[in-house]
């Protein structure tokens, strides 16, 4: 035993337990995230069954996918509700969680049954899901197509799916064309009468009169009649394409034999779980996955898709470099090159390294305080005075937000920075210098373009840390549902006054403030896979160009 | 009174042997004193590290500072480009006049100072560009972009410095791809290109295998034509086939200074004797 200490082995194990340990808790989270969150897109056999109340006799018909199940002692059971006869106290009984969806119809999309007075499981080739862009996911057999009321396929018809899904496909089209005049030029529109209105308010605020006043006053409405006509031109295209929406309907029959009719309109995607194959339900799950990620959310961010928070966590992530890695290389380059090393030069860095410990709520607080109602609220005074009392910098947006988190994660590139500088030879210095090159100029061509691979470490964990925050992020700019992207076409392009929507904020509310925790549930764990996805991706490309500055500024100390 | 003859010019491949032939008389007295160093003291903090030097460092000849680790013979080469201003603690009293003007006036402009005297370190420096920008750094720091006397003068430095053959083919590599007295060759190319007055060699050769060094030796016997060298070197064989003149340094003073070949033969001092024939050191 004392050899084998002496050996050196028991440094070896515990060394490498460290490794193991860790690497097990991390392919742990991702695995957990990855499996449950993946798991969500995949479409699910519809199930059939019959399920007898055992305390009334009565037969109920249940359509609907198993979310999942659990097997506990039946007394569990019993607490929570369910009824357990007297012969079954002692055993244990396995409870199901379907999704039933058709919120509209039944109140409850999700419900469990236990096993006791269960059918068999039946898979009905004809089960439709149904996604929808209100009260989530309807089950049913398909009946009939009505297109203006009449009856034109029945679902006997094998032409019967296709058809129904050209039609779907149609009023996807027809909603993809109002959203883009709606968005587009509508939003356009308002845009310029917002400007008109401010022009109108200049007036006021600049004390501008007579005839002045009156020629710019004609300006505006002369604008405003233009536009109002404009929009009347779009209104009534509108008018059309919405009536021509709602032209097509689905009848449905649901388990209970009720027969719904659901607008065409509504729905987004058709499928038929139960009669589809393997190559099938990939190319499905793929589209969904696809459409998670390029979509918007629906239904208080518990349907749909998360593109608004992936590209405003992406916009933010890109204005904080943008800010932190000038900022912060300079900073640090006054304090390693040109700071005389002594005790304040000391103070000072470690308090800069010491920020980075502060929690990151305080500085979300600092940056409403400061920049929001501070900085903001001047540049209101000073450039935006006509738009007032509505804001423009001086409410939370991306703008603050970026620079929140700059302030945020300045130490680490600050840190980076210094070390990167403190690495570079003196000899290489020396002989810049002895070739007759002033310190500034040693310092630019040769130590600077030296340590830019430190900068981009510090830059990479900069990223990283700021694309998973999400405390200050609540305060100075993040919302659950954004308007609009930070980046649109209307002038100036980038909008940093917006707020925006965060992947990691969009976790918290999808998870916390969802009025649906079942639906939820899956697209919490899909939400945190794409952050983890984009972080690695943020980094391998910053780590792809820190290999390429290092290669190219490879030296013999390194 | 002996004849000063004008050194012969010697091909691009000496031999060892051939170097350490006295070559033709030469007397301080009679040499045209480039750098002239006056009682310089210098101190790190509370350590004297210069003890009042008194020398003068001939024109276009090669001056070798040897002696024991620690002796100062470094500090006092980096006193003639005031590289020793970038340390803080240094302080520095005494003359170095070049040419009459002395550098440590406030007034000099220690970059164009720097420019007319060229150094070279122990350890190969270059810039971690490619070949050709290495060479180029001086002039475009001088504000010469233009590509043709670019080309030009990062032709004629490379040249200069035997190292053309090798790499011109490949100038526009990275410099760290060069062998390491390949590397030392390329920064004595580099600080010749701006057309330096005098060239501080630090220990050039003594991170490098007996062949570069052999190379490097070649090189200064070249260069002498037409700068004027001081060479720091701890190794005493180096300095006899390289030098015309050696200063010995102990301890922060000058112990003894003159023609190498009456040095290395006929020591004055017992200290430079002891040092010369190994006794310690």
């Amino acid at each position: 035993m004392k050899n084998w200490f002496r050996s050196g082995t028991p440094w070896i194990w515990l060394t490498g337990g460290a490794v193991a340990l860790s690497l097990v808790m991390v392919i742990g989270v991702v695995g957990l995230i990855a499996v449950r969150g993946l798991s969500h897109f995949w479409p699910a056999p519809v199930i059939a069954v019959e399920i007898e109340n055992l305390q009334t006799g009565e037969m109920r018909r249940v359509l609907g996918q198993i979310s999942r199940s659990e097997t506990v002692p039946a007394q569990v059971a019993a607490d929570a509700g369910n009824y357990i006869p007297e012969d079954r106290f002692d055993t244990l009984v396995t409870r199901y969680l379907f999704k039933v969806g058709n919120r509209d119809q039944m109140g409850a999309d999700f419900v469990w049954h236990t096993d006791l007075g269960m059918g068999e499981f039946a898979y009905p080739d004809q089960a439709l899901v149904l996604e929808r862009r209100e009260w989530g996911d309807f089950f049913g057999y398909p009946e009939a197509l009505l297109v203006d009321g009449e009856e034109v396929l029945t679902a006997d018809d094998p032409d019967f799916l296709s058809e129904l899904q050209d039609l779907v496909e149609r009023s996807l089209t027809l909603h993809d064309d109002i959203r883009r005049i709606e968005r587009g030029e509508v939003g356009e529109i308002n845009r310029q009468l917002e400007q008109l209105r401010r022009d109108l308010r200049r007036l006021d605020i600049n004390n501008v009169t007579g005839n002045a006043r009156a020629e710019e006053e004609a300006r505006v409405a002369a604008e405003r009649a233009r536009l109002d006509a404009e929009y009347d031109v779009l209104r009534a295209e509108l008018d059309v394409l919405y009536a021509s929406t709602r032209r097509d309907t689905l009848r449905m029959r649901m388990s209970d034999d009720r027969t719904v009719s659901i607008p065409l309109a509504q729905i987004m995607r058709v499928t038929q779980p139960n009669n589809m194959s393997v190559p099938a339900k990939m190319a499905e799950y793929a589209d969904r996955f696809w459409t998670f990620v390029s979509s918007e959310p629906r239904e208080a961010n518990t349907e749909g898709g998360i593109f608004p928070a992936l590209f405003g966590t992406v916009t933010m992530v890109m204005v904080m470099s943008v800010m932190v890695t000038p900022f912060g290389v300079l900073a640090a380059i006054y304090l390693r090159e040109y700071a005389k090393q002594g005790p304040i030069t000391r103070a000072i860095r470690i308090s800069v390294y010491n920020l980075a410990g502060v929690p990151s709520i305080v500085f979300g607080v600092f940056g409403l305080g400061f920049f929001v109602y501070f900085l903001g609220g001047n540049i209101d005074q000073l450039f935006f005075p006509e738009a007032l009392p509505r804001p423009t910098f001086g409410s939370p947006g991306l703008f603050w937000a970026s620079l929140t988190l700059a302030l945020l994660t300045l130490p680490v590139v600050i840190v980076s920075t210094e070390e990167g500088l403190a690495r570079i030879p003196s000899t290489i210095r020396q002989g810049s210098l002895a070739l007759g090159a002033t310190k500034s100029e040693t310092l630019w061509k040769v130590v600077v373009p030296l340590s830019t691979p430190a900068m981009m470490t510090g830059l990479i964990l900069a990223i990283a840390r700021a694309a998973g925050e999400v405390a200050p992020l609540m305060l100075v700019g993040v919302v659950k549902l954004a308007p609009s992207l930070p980046i649109d076409g209307n002038f100036p392009y980038i909008h940093l006054e917006r707020q925006f929507m965060h992947l990691g904020f969009h976790i918290y509310d999808v998870g916390f403030q969802s009025p649906n925790v079942e639906a939820a549930r899956p697209l919490v764990y899909a939400t945190a896979l794409v952050l983890i996805l984009l972080i690695i991706v943020l980094n391998l490309t910053a780590i792809s160009i820190r290999n390429h500055l290092r290669e190219k500024y490879r030296s013999e100390t390194d | 009174m002996t004849e000063n003859t004008t050194p012969t010019p010697r091909g691009a491949f000496v031999k060892a042997e051939e170097l350490s032939k006295p070559r033709e008389k030469l007397n301080l007295s009679r040499e045209k004193i480039k750098l002239d160093v006056q009682d310089l003291r210098l101190q790190y903090g509370k350590d004297e590290a210069l003890k009042g030097i008194t020398l003068g460092i001939p024109e276009k000849r090669v001056t070798a500072f040897i002696g024991p680790s620690g002796c100062g013979k470094s500090t006092l080469l980096r006193c003639f480009n005031r590289m020793n201003d970038l340390v803080d603690i240094c302080r520095i009293q005494g003359k170095i006049l070049m040419d009459g003007n002395n550098i440590y006036e406030p007034d000099v402009d220690v970059a164009e100072l720097r420019r007319q005297i060229g150094m070279v370190f122990q350890k190969p420096n270059p810039f971690p560009k490619t070949i050709y920008e290495n060479v180029a750094y001086g002039l475009r720091l001088q504000g010469v972009n233009d590509r043709r006397t670019l080309d030009e003068v990062v032709e004629n430095s490379l040249r200069g410095a035997a190292l053309w053959d090798e790499v011109k083919d490949r100038l526009q590599d990275n410099a760290f791809g060069l062998s390491g007295g390949q590397q030392q060759r390329l920064v004595i190319a580099r600080a010749i290109a701006i057309e330096p007055e005098v060239l501080l060699l630090d220990e050039p050769a003594s991170a490098l295998d007996p062949i570069s060094t052999l190379k490097i030796e070649e090189l200064i016997n070249q260069l002498k034509t037409r700068y004027t060298i001081v060479i720091v070197t701890h190794n005493m064989q180096q300095a006899a086939r390289v030098s015309d003149y050696t200063a010995f340094m102990y301890m922060g003073d000058m112990v003894e200074y003159g023609v190498t070949n009456d040095m290395f033969t006929n020591p004055k001092e017992k200290q430079t004797n002891d040092y010369i024939t190994g006794r310690f050191g």
